[in-house]
């Protein structure tokens, strides 16, 4: 075993861009649930992202436009699971695991014209003197946009939620849908729009993994990324900074221990693969133990259908 | 505007809404008078509720007009009815428990200031008016009482011209209650007027100047409440004569129930833990136990009834102990309950009052058979509910969710008594319920005590215990003081015990 080849600067690099899906995806979801709807079907919203990205990028030569479509693409799909659950009042587990179904499926068929192309390449954001520092350079400053980019989503989801009037309206909508409503507010359609963000959000996501990490389409690759942001949105307890930390960790433990499987750490593989799982959930609950329960409990309206009947 | 200032705020006229197959309201017009506090009195069902839902803009009248300040008024929702000066404080509490007080009152406000001057002005109003409130506590860490203040101290930041109460005082400790008035009178001289719903008569003819009285969505009067008994304004509400619940005067049997030394460690992060309670009551007798919400009432009940067990030797009934048994097996030997909240503990809201029946009284009424249903026998069990306890529904076939509070509540109670137990303890018998309803569901308790049965009444409200408590002890902090015998006691030797001041005697 040698671990002398793990250069920790790269190995923050690489945790970084591993992240971006799931962190993007899980941002995107807190907001939904943050407005009381949980969306189960984050997995179907980003592997349409996936597809509609790398179509769009192929078609217009530009990767920028191509996460803009994955955008659109991950929205139209979130608003299909808006409409049903918000307008027709169906079970939102259950309307959310037939979206990740759905999902799968459309983006095998839209994809089919597509396997074994390769998109146009996404360049590095070049930051000049930055990325010249000693270490930080190459560990933090010599990435693509969309990194930083993941980076500013979640800081402004942190300080809509604290800081702004409309942030305070979506949390208090999905902490009790009922006083809400009477103080005049516009339940389905907060709802609504928080539904599409999360989509938007989930397929920009599922697009990194298509045009930056892969870079091609694969018939389902985004591979459960979906639900380890779910799981990171509920054991990071609905908090923009434990979700990037969840989502941090989970990346960093994944890239470790790619590393020291080609290290050839005397431990088997499948006990290697498993570890960015069992140890991103087991850092997010020690956490979460520690504080009051108040300030860490999931909306009061989580997963309830809202019926305007008075 | 000085101009326009005259004796009269708001003026109803002719305000008609029905509802598929019920008029909720017929040609209701009354006024407001400006720095006045209106009492709305009625049954549950009059149509108090919709009256003040058309106010604040919730619900739109089918006919009839309203003025207010002279300019007419319809408010198509609740921002346009708060914009004109109208605010409301609702009976079941409109607030969000992840969010601190700042917050929720933001959030209820149009343009609310920034957020260190809202807290700087939440302070000072606070202040003013003998409220005081931290703004940045969560909302979920407060009592009733200070979660009451929140959603006055939104209303008062919003300079309202008129103010509408309801139900203010059902969850507030006697101290607090003289707060709250304190509070609204120091409003009244300032100029707000008042509309104030409640069924508490004594407090509308301490507070009130005006009263009018709904009946079956009519208007039946208009009257100065202090000029009325209070027995006259319940029989102008309800449209007949009222007997008040009269014990019968019986020997005390043996001791049927005996709760020894229970303690319980608190079942959730906001629970009340029970320390030390320990009591008896004997055939025949109605125990109250009082203290103010919060103080480990849910649990004590919780502990009767059989949802969390205990340690042996804590409870026992006729001298056999009960404490580790399941709720069905204390049904089965006649220790019934009847838990606070009527919709999701006491009743299932969406299944039918036949099924409801069915789902407490399987075991006494034998309404199955080796696991099969007897769907006849509990339709009658359900049929028997309704017709001797006066609940008014259409029939066993209605979810219990479609029930008014009142109606519910007598079938919860009706339910339990029915079965003839041994031992009742119900949680808040009359909470939310009209005058009538809550004599006859009293007068059911005391029948049933005089049929030799042991009964124990958890309720907050003071009146209530002490017509119809033999004895009487407080819960405070999850102790139990000493029991004394009702008769005895004075208004402020309860007030002593809530307040746990004899734990030490």
């Amino acid at each position: 075993m040698d671990l002398s080849n793990i250069n920790p600067a790269l190995l923050i690099a690489a945790l970084m861009v591993a992240s971006v899906p799931i962190l993007l995806a899980a941002i995107g979801e807190m907001v939904v649930e943050k407005a009381g709807v949980l969306n189960l079907g984050v997995e179907g919203m980003m592997i349409m992202g996936a597809v509609c990205g790398f179509a769009v990028a192929l078609t217009t030569g530009s990767p920028v436009i191509g996460f803009v479509g994955a955008a659109l693409g991950g929205a139209a799909l979130s608003l299909v699971f808006a409409v049903l659950t918000q307008v027709f009042l169906t079970n939102q587990v259950a309307t959310g695991l037939a979206l990740t179904l759905f999902g799968l499926g459309l983006s095998s068929l839209v994809g089919q014209g597509y396997q074994g192309l390769k998109p146009p390449p996404t360049a590095k954001l070049d930051l000049g003197p930055l990325a010249d520092l000693p270490f930080l350079g190459q560990a933090v400053f010599s990435h693509d946009w969309i990194v930083y980019f993941s980076l500013l989503v979640t800081v402004a989801v942190w300080a809509f939620l604290k800081f702004t009037r409309a942030g305070l309206v979506l949390r208090a909508v999905g902490e009790n849908h009922d006083a809400a409503h009477a103080l005049g507010y516009k339940i389905t359609l907060i709802r609504t729009a928080a539904i599409a963000f999360g989509g938007a959000c989930a397929g920009m996501g599922g697009a990194y993994i298509s045009l930056v990490r892969v870079p091609q389409w694969v018939d389902g690759m985004t591979a459960g990324a979906g639900w380890i942001a779910l799981a990171i949105v509920v054991f990071g307890s609905w908090r923009a900074g434990y979700v990037l930390l969840g989502a941090y960790l989970f990346g960093g433990v994944t890239v470790l221990q790619l590393n020291l499987q080609v290290a050839g750490l005397a431990i088997p593989v499948e006990y290697l693969s498993m570890s960015p799982y069992v140890i991103t959930i087991c850092v997010l609950v020690a956490i979460s133990a520690t504080r009051s329960s108040t300030s860490l409990a999931a909306p009061g309206s989580l997963g309830r259908i809202f019926h305007a009947s008075r | 505007m000085g101009a326009v200032l005259g004796e009269t705020l708001l003026e109803l006229t002719g305000l008609t809404k029905a509802y598929p197959g019920v008029v909720a309201n017929d040609d209701v017009s009354f006024d407001i008078g400006r720095g006045e506090i209106h009492a709305l009195l009625g049954e549950n069902g009059a149509g108090k509720s919709t009256l003040v839902k058309m106010i604040y803009g919730l619900v739109r009248p089918d006919a009839g007009q309203m003025v207010l300040n002279g300019a007419a008024f319809a408010p198509a929702e609740p921002r346009a009815a708060r914009a004109a000066g109208v605010a409301m404080v609702f009976q079941h509490f409109s607030l969000f428990d992840a969010l601190s007080v700042a917050e929720n009152i933001a959030v209820g406000m149009e343009h609310p200031p920034k957020p260190r001057d809202l807290a700087a002005r939440i302070t000072d109003v606070s202040n003013a008016y003998g409220l005081p409130l931290d703004p940045g506590r969560l909302v979920g860490d407060l009592s009733a009482g200070e979660r009451q203040r929140v959603e006055i101290i939104r209303c008062l930041l919003q300079d309202p011209k008129l103010l509408i109460m309801d139900e203010p005082t059902s969850v507030l400790t006697p101290g607090e209650v003289d707060t709250l008035f304190a509070t609204l009178r120091k409003l009244r001289s300032e100029g707000t007027s008042i509309l104030y719903i409640s069924h508490k008569l004594e407090e509308i003819r301490a507070l009130c100047e005006t009263a009018t009285i709904l009946r079956g969505g009519k208007k039946v009067a208009t009257c100065d409440p202090r000029e009325q008994s209070a027995r006259d304004l319940a029989e102008m509400m309800v449209g007949s004569a009222l007997k008040p619940a009269q014990a019968q005067p019986g020997d005390l049997g043996d001791v049927v129930l005996a709760v020894n030394a229970l303690s319980l460690p608190p079942q959730s992060a906001f629970g009340t833990a029970l320390k030390d309670v320990s009591f008896a009551v004997h055939a025949g007798e109605v125990l109250g136990i009082g203290g103010v919400a919060g103080n480990g009432q849910d649990e004590l009940l919780a502990c009767l009834s059989g949802e969390v067990t205990t340690p042996l030797g804590t409870m026992t009934m006729d001298g056999m102990d009960f404490s580790t048994m399941s709720p069905n097996t204390r049904r089965g030997l006649g220790v019934l309950a009847a838990p606070e909240e009527r919709l999701g503990h006491a009743a299932a809201p969406d299944m039918s009052l036949t099924e409801n029946a069915l789902l407490s009284g399987m075991v006494r009424e034998g309404l199955q058979q080796r696991g099969v249903l007897n769907w006849g026998k509990a339709r009658s069990f359900a049929e028997a509910i309704i017709a001797k306890f006066d609940v008014r529904t259409p029939g066993p076939n209605s979810a219990a969710r479609s029930l008014s509070g009142g109606n519910l509540q007598k079938f919860v109670i009706g339910r339990e008594i029915l079965q003839s137990p041994r031992v009742l303890v119900v949680n808040q018998p009359t909470w939310g319920v009209d005058a009538a309803a809550a004599a006859a569901i009293r007068q059911a308790l005391l029948d049933l005590a005089a049929g030799g049965a042991a009964v124990v009444v958890i309720s907050q409200d003071l009146d209530e215990l002490r017509e119809v408590a033999t004895r009487f002890g407080a819960l405070n902090g999850g102790r139990l003081s000493a029991v004394r015998d009702m008769a005895g006691l004075s208004i402020d030797d309860i007030g002593l015990m809530l307040g746990g001041a004899d734990a030490a005697a």
